[in-house]
C-alpha cells in the first residue's frame, strides 16, 4: 500500500466533526462521508450545528457551521460527547470545536488559511499552532486550499478559482477516505451523483478527491490509519433519514393507513420548516401543502381541512404552538383530528432558534384556555419520528382529538441509519366516518368504548350539521349554556383522552424488568443518550434501568407498576424539570430526583454516567 | 357535485329551531336572501358549507340547513381556505362582520383575497362591535362617540372594497340589508363567481348603532345618495335618474345632465370585468356627501383560483411519478443493503 505503509488501528466507533465557515459546504461534506459509512455497513448517526445567521462574516467565530458523525461496528445512539477526529478549515472553527474534541484527538486543519489575518478574525491572540493549545493532539497541517487549486489548475480546463475552491472539500474527503482506510471510489459514486449534468465539475471533483488521498498516503506527518469493521447487529435494507423528513413520511403514512387525504397547513419555523419543504415535495402521493400567512392560519387551514373530511396537520416550534393554542382548543371542542408537531427548540421566545431543548412538555399538556385536554407524546430518534407521527394520525383519527407530536431540534436535524420497515405490517387506522343519511347520525353521539364522536363530511347526503366554538349539547350538538351540559360535555372530552391509555402499548424498562436500585425516567429525544449511559453502566456491573417515555399524555397504564420497583428514580430532560413536575402530580406517591441541562446541547454521556454513578454511590 | 332532481326552495335551506338575533335585525333578511338565492345557483344542501368567525354575524352558519363550522375569531378566513383548498367540490360561504374580518382577522381576510380562493364572503358591516354591546369597530366613522371612544374616534375607518382592491381581489360587490332583491341578486352572482368574492352589507344595528346607515341609505335621501351600478350601463342616478358620474382624467366628478354641457355620452359606463381595478378602487371609496355610495356589483372579474391550481399541481405531480405509494417512498432514492 503505497510508499508510506502504517499502522492500522480498529475501532468500535469514531466521533469526526466537520467545521468551516457556514458557507464552505460542512453539512454536504458530512453526508458524503456519512453516505461512505452507510455504504460499508457501519452503523450511524449524525448532526448538523449551525449557527441562527445564514452566513456570518467569513472567518468569524459567528460564521462557523459544523457537521458531526458518528460511526461504528457497535449500535450508535448518539452523534458523540467529544469528537476523535476534527476537521477545521480556519482558524474560527479551530476556536469553536476545541471544547468539544477528546484529549489526543487528530486534528486536521487548512493550514492556508492559519495566518495573521485569519486569527485577527477569529479573535485569536496567540498563534494558536505555536501557543502549545495543541499539544497532546495530532495536528495534521494540510495545505487544503493550495493544493486543491493547484490540483484543478493542473488540469487546464479554464475552471475559475472560486469553484476550484469548493473541490476543498473533495479533499478533505480524499485524505478522510485514506485515514479511515477505505476505498477511494466510494467517494467517486457520490461525486457522479451529485455533479450527473456537469462532467465538468465530475472530472475535477474526482482529481481533487485523489490529491486529498494521495497527499495522506504520502505525508510523513499521519502515522496511523483508523478501521471500522461493519456494524454487527445491522441486516436488512436501510436508508439515512432525518427527524423531520421522517415526520413527514410518517404522516404521510398515517393517511393512507387510514384511508385520508394528507393536508398540511403551516408557516415556516426553524427547526421545524423541512417538515412543509417534504410534504410540499410530495403532491404525488396526493398530499396538499398550504404555506399560511402566520402560524394562526396554518393550524386553522388544517382545522378546515380536517372539517372537510382530510387528515388536517400542522408544523411548528415553540413559539408558533403559543400562537396555536387558542385554535388547538376549537379542535378539541369539535373532536375533529388534527395532529400538531412541535420541533422543539430553545425558548423562551425567540430564545435559541437553532438549538434543541424539551422545554415545550408543559405547554404541549396544558398550554389552552378552558378544560382542554389532548394527547401528547414524544419521539425519540430520528427514525422513529416516523412511526410517532403515524402514531399521531393514528389516536387523531380514531380518537377524534387533536394530538401534539413533540419532536425537538436535535432530533429534527439529526440523521440515523434507519432500518426501512415492512409497511405491510403497520396496522390499518380505523376512520370512525358514518354512512350517508344515516338516521341516526348525531354530532356528538360517541362510540361507546373509546367515547370519540363520528365524522359526518360536508358533501355527504343527510348529514348536515353545524357545530363549533360554542359548548354543544350532548349527543345533538346543539349550542348549550345548560350548567350541567357543560360538566356532562367536560367530563366526556376529559374521559375520551383517558381512554386513549387502553390503545397504546405499555411502557417498557431497559434493564433489570423485575426493578432494581436506580430506575433512569427520561422521554423523547434523550432517548439515546440515556439508553447509551444506562447501558454502559449496567456492562460496569451497576444496577441501573431506564424507563423512557414516548406517549406522555395519558401516561402508559403501568406506570406506577414501573416506577414501584424501584428505589430511586431520577427524571432526566432538557429544561429545568417539566416532566419531573409532571410525574409529581400524576403520580404523588414516589418522589423524583431531577437532572436538568439547558444549554441548547443533547445530554452528553459521560456527564449523564457521572451523575448516575454519583447517585448510586450514595448511601 | 351532484345536481338536485327537482328545484330546491328557501324553505330546504331553512332550519327548524329559532334564529336568535335581536328583532328588527339586518341579519334576518340577509339571511332570508341567502336562502332564495342558493336555490338560483344549482348547488345541493349537503356540498354547501357556511364558515364564521364570532360576532353577531357570525352565528349565521347555525341557521342555514346546510353543513356549518361557526370557528374562531377573525379565524373564518383562515378556516375556509383551508377547507376550500382540501376539498374544491363545495361551495364554501363565509359570514363574517366588520369586527371579526377588519380588526383581528384582517390579516387572514387580506391572504385570503390575494389567493383568489373560490369562497364567497358576506361582511356584516353595521361599524360597531354588537356582541360585546357597542364598541368601535374599523369600519366606525372618524369623530364617532362609542363606549370606548367616548371623545369620538381618532382612527380613520376602513373600507371593506379599499382592502380588497389593495389585496388584488377579483369579486367586490356591496349591498343594504333592506334591499332583499338587490341581496339576492348579487348573492348569486357572487356565488357563480371563481373565486374571492367580496360582498360588504351595509347592515344595521338595531340596538348599538341604529340607522348607521340611514343618512345613505335612507327612504327620504337614498335616490340622491346612492348609486346603482349595473354592468354595461351608465352611471346614473338621483331621482330623475339626471345626476351621473364622469371622470375629469383624476378623479370620478358628480355632474348634472344637462347642464354645464354634460350630456348623456359623457357619464361614464360600468364595466365590472375590466382587469385593471383602478376605476372599480376609485368607484368602491366612493363615500357620501362628495360622492354617491355604489351599491351592486363593483368588481367581477376571471382569474385562475388558488384551489383549482393546487388540484391542477396535485394531479400533474400524481400522473408523473413512480412514487405511487408509501411504501415506494420507503425505497426510493439511495438505500443499503447491509448483510
Amino acid at each position: 500500500m503505497g510508499n508510506n505503509p502504517k499502522k492500522v488501528i480498529e475501532l468500535e466507533d469514531v466521533v469526526v466533526k466537520f467545521a468551516g465557515d457556514s458557507g464552505d459546504g460542512m453539512q454536504l461534506t458530512g453526508t458524503q462521508f456519512s453516505d461512505a459509512s452507510a455504504s460499508l455497513g457501519n452503523d450511524l448517526l449524525t448532526f448538523p450545528d449551525y449557527p441562527s445567521e445564514i452566513r456570518a462574516p467569513q472567518g468569524t467565530v459567528a460564521g462557523v457551521s459544523g457537521f458531526q458523525v458518528h460511526i461504528g461496528q457497535k449500535e450508535i445512539q448518539t452523534p458523540g460527547d467529544l469528537a476523535d477526529v476534527l476537521i477545521a478549515l480556519n482558524p474560527a472553527a479551530l476556536k469553536t470545536n476545541m471544547k468539544w474534541v477528546k484529549q489526543g484527538a487528530t486534528i486536521i486543519i487548512d493550514i492556508d488559511n492559519f495566518d495573521n489575518k485569519h486569527y485577527k478574525k477569529a479573535e485569536y491572540v496567540e498563534d494558536p499552532l505555536s501557543d502549545g493549545s495543541l499539544s497532546g493532539f495530532t495536528v495534521i497541517k494540510a495545505p487544503i486550499t493550495s493544493l486543491s487549486r493547484s490540483t484543478v489548475n493542473s488540469l487546464d480546463m479554464g475552471i475559475d478559482q472560486k469553484t476550484a475552491d469548493k473541490t476543498r472539500n473533495q479533499f478533505v474527503m480524499g485524505l478522510l477516505f485514506w485515514l479511515f482506510n477505505r476505498d477511494v471510489t466510494i467517494g467517486e459514486d457520490f461525486i457522479n451523483k451529485k455533479f450527473s449534468k456537469k462532467p465538468d465539475l465530475i472530472k475535477v471533483n474526482h482529481a481533487v478527491l485523489h490529491a486529498g488521498y494521495n497527499y495522506a498516503e504520502t505525508v510523513e506527518a499521519i502515522a496511523t490509519q483508523f478501521h471500522i469493521n461493519p456494524a454487527k447487529n445491522k441486516k436488512g435494507r436501510f436508508r439515512q433519514i432525518t427527524g423531520n423528513v421522517a415526520t413527514a413520511w410518517g404522516l404521510i403514512a398515517g393517511a393512507e393507513k387510514a384511508g385520508l387525504n394528507l393536508f398540511l397547513g403551516s408557516y415556516p419555523i426553524t427547526p421545524a420548516t423541512e417538515i412543509l419543504q417534504e410534504l410540499s415535495n410530495r403532491k404525488h402521493l396526493g398530499v396538499k401543502t398550504f404555506q399560511a400567512e402566520d402560524e394562526i392560519a396554518g393550524i386553522c387551514t388544517a382545522i378546515g381541512a380536517s372539517f372537510g373530511g382530510s387528515l388536517g396537520a400542522t408544523s411548528t416550534s415553540g413559539p408558533g404552538l403559543a400562537l396555536k393554542t387558542e385554535a388547538a382548543g376549537l379542535a378539541v371542542i369539535t373532536e375533529l383530528p388534527l395532529v400538531i408537531v412541535n420541533v422543539q427548540r430553545g425558548g423562551p421566545s425567540t430564545g435559541l432558534p437553532t438549538k434543541t431543548e424539551q422545554s415545550d412538555l408543559m405547554q404541549a399538556i396544558h398550554g389552552r384556555h378552558g378544560e382542554s385536554p389532548l394527547p401528547v407524546i414524544a419521539a425519540s430518534s430520528p427514525g422513529n419520528c416516523f412511526n410517532y407521527a403515524y402514531e399521531a394520525c393514528r389516536i387523531a383519527v380514531e380518537h377524534m382529538t387533536p394530538v401534539i407530536l413533540l419532536t425537538d431540534g436535535y432530533l429534527a436535524n439529526g440523521t440515523e441509519l434507519w432500518k426501512i420497515p415492512d409497511f405491510d405490517k403497520i396496522p390499518s387506522i380505523n376512520t370512525p366516518l358514518v354512512k350517508d343519511n344515516d338516521p341516526d347520525y348525531q354530532p356528538y353521539r360517541r362510540d361507546p368504548e373509546k367515547l370519540n364522536r363520528f365524522w359526518a363530511v360536508p358533501g355527504q347526503e343527510g348529514l348536515q350539521h353545524r357545530i363549533g366554538g360554542l359548548e354543544k349539547s350532548d349527543i345533538y350538538g346543539q349550542v348549550s349554556h345548560d350548567p350541567y351540559n357543560h360538566q356532562v360535555m367536560s367530563n366526556n372530552r376529559a374521559e375520551k383522552i383517558k381512554r386513549v391509555e387502553n390503545y397504546i402499548p405499555e411502557q417498557e424498562i431497559i434493564g433489570n424488568k423485575d426493578g432494581g436500585e436506580l430506575l433512569i425516567i427520561g422521554w423523547g429525544g434523550t432517548y439515546g443518550a440515556l439508553n447509551s449511559a444506562v447501558k454502559e453502566l449496567r456492562n460496569e456491573g451497576y444496577d441501573i434501568s431506564l424507563a423512557q417515555f414516548n406517549y406522555i399524555f395519558p401516561l402508559p397504564k403501568n406506570t406506577e407498576e414501573v416506577f414501584a420497583k424501584f428505589k430511586k428514580r431520577l427524571v432526566c430532560e432538557l429544561n429545568m424539570g417539566q416532566f419531573a413536575e409532571y410525574l409529581r402530580s400524576q403520580l404523588p406517591q414516589y418522589s423524583y430526583d431531577q437532572f436538568n441541562k439547558i444549554q441548547g446541547l443533547p445530554f452528553f454521556i459521560s456527564e449523564l454516567k457521572t451523575k448516575f454513578k454519583q447517585i448510586l454511590e450514595e448511601k | 357535485m351532484t345536481q338536485a332532481n327537482t328545484k330546491l326552495t328557501r324553505a330546504d335551506f331553512q332550519i327548524d329551531g329559532p334564529v336568535k338575533w335581536c328583532a328588527g335585525c339586518g341579519g334576518y333578511p340577509i339571511l332570508a336572501a341567502v336562502q332564495k338565492a342558493l336555490p338560483e345557483t344549482g348547488v345541493t344542501k349537503e356540498n354547501v358549507v357556511f364558515v364564521s368567525g364570532i360576532g353577531c354575524s357570525s352565528r349565521f352558519p347555525y341557521y342555514m340547513e346546510t353543513y356549518g363550522f361557526h370557528t374562531l375569531h377573525g379565524r373564518a378566513a383562515a378556516i375556509a381556505s383551508g377547507l376550500k383548498a382540501a376539498r374544491p367540490d363545495l361551495h364554501v360561504w363565509i359570514a363574517t362582520g366588520d369586527g371579526d374580518s377588519m380588526a383581528i382577522g384582517g390579516n387572514h381576510f387580506i391572504h385570503m383575497i390575494r389567493r383568489n380562493i373560490d369562497l364567497n364572503v358576506m361582511i356584516f358591516n353595521n361599524r360597531i362591535y354588537g356582541l360585546t354591546k357597542g364598541q368601535y369597530s374599523p369600519t366606525t366613522p372618524l369623530g364617532s362617540v362609542t363606549k370606548t371612544s367616548p371623545d369620538g374616534t381618532i382612527e380613520k375607518a376602513f373600507e371593506p372594497g379599499e382592502l380588497v382592491m389593495g389585496a388584488q381581489g377579483t369579486f367586490f360587490a356591496r349591498v343594504i340589508d333592506k334591499e332583499p332583491k338587490g341581496m339576492e341578486e348579487v348573492f348569486i352572482d357572487a356565488a357563480l363567481h371563481k373565486g374571492t368574492s367580496v360582498i360588504e352589507v351595509l347592515q344595521n344595528c338595531v340596538i348599538f348603532n341604529d340607522a348607521t346607515h340611514e343618512n345613505i341609505v335612507g327612504k327620504e335621501v337614498r335616490d340622491d345618495r346612492i348609486i346603482l351600478l349595473k354592468h354595461g350601463e351608465k352611471m346614473v342616478f338621483g331621482k330623475d335618474l339626471n345626476k351621473g358620474l364622469v371622470f375629469d382624467g383624476e378623479e370620478i366628478k358628480v355632474v348634472t345632465i344637462g347642464e354645464n354641457g354634460v350630456s348623456m355620452d359623457d357619464i361614464l359606463v360600468h364595466n365590472q370585468t375590466t382587469k385593471n381595478p383602478n376605476m372599480h378602487y376609485m368607484l368602491a371609496r366612493m363615500t357620501y356627501p362628495e360622492h354617491p355610495v355604489a351599491i351592486g356589483v363593483i368588481r367581477a372579474v376571471e382569474q385562475a383560483t388558488y384551489d383549482s391550481m393546487l388540484t391542477e399541481q396535485v394531479e400533474h405531480a400524481m400522473e408523473n411519478t413512480n412514487i405511487k405509494n408509501v411504501k415506494d417512498l420507503l425505497n426510493s432514492g439511495k438505500t443499503f443493503e447491509i448483510k
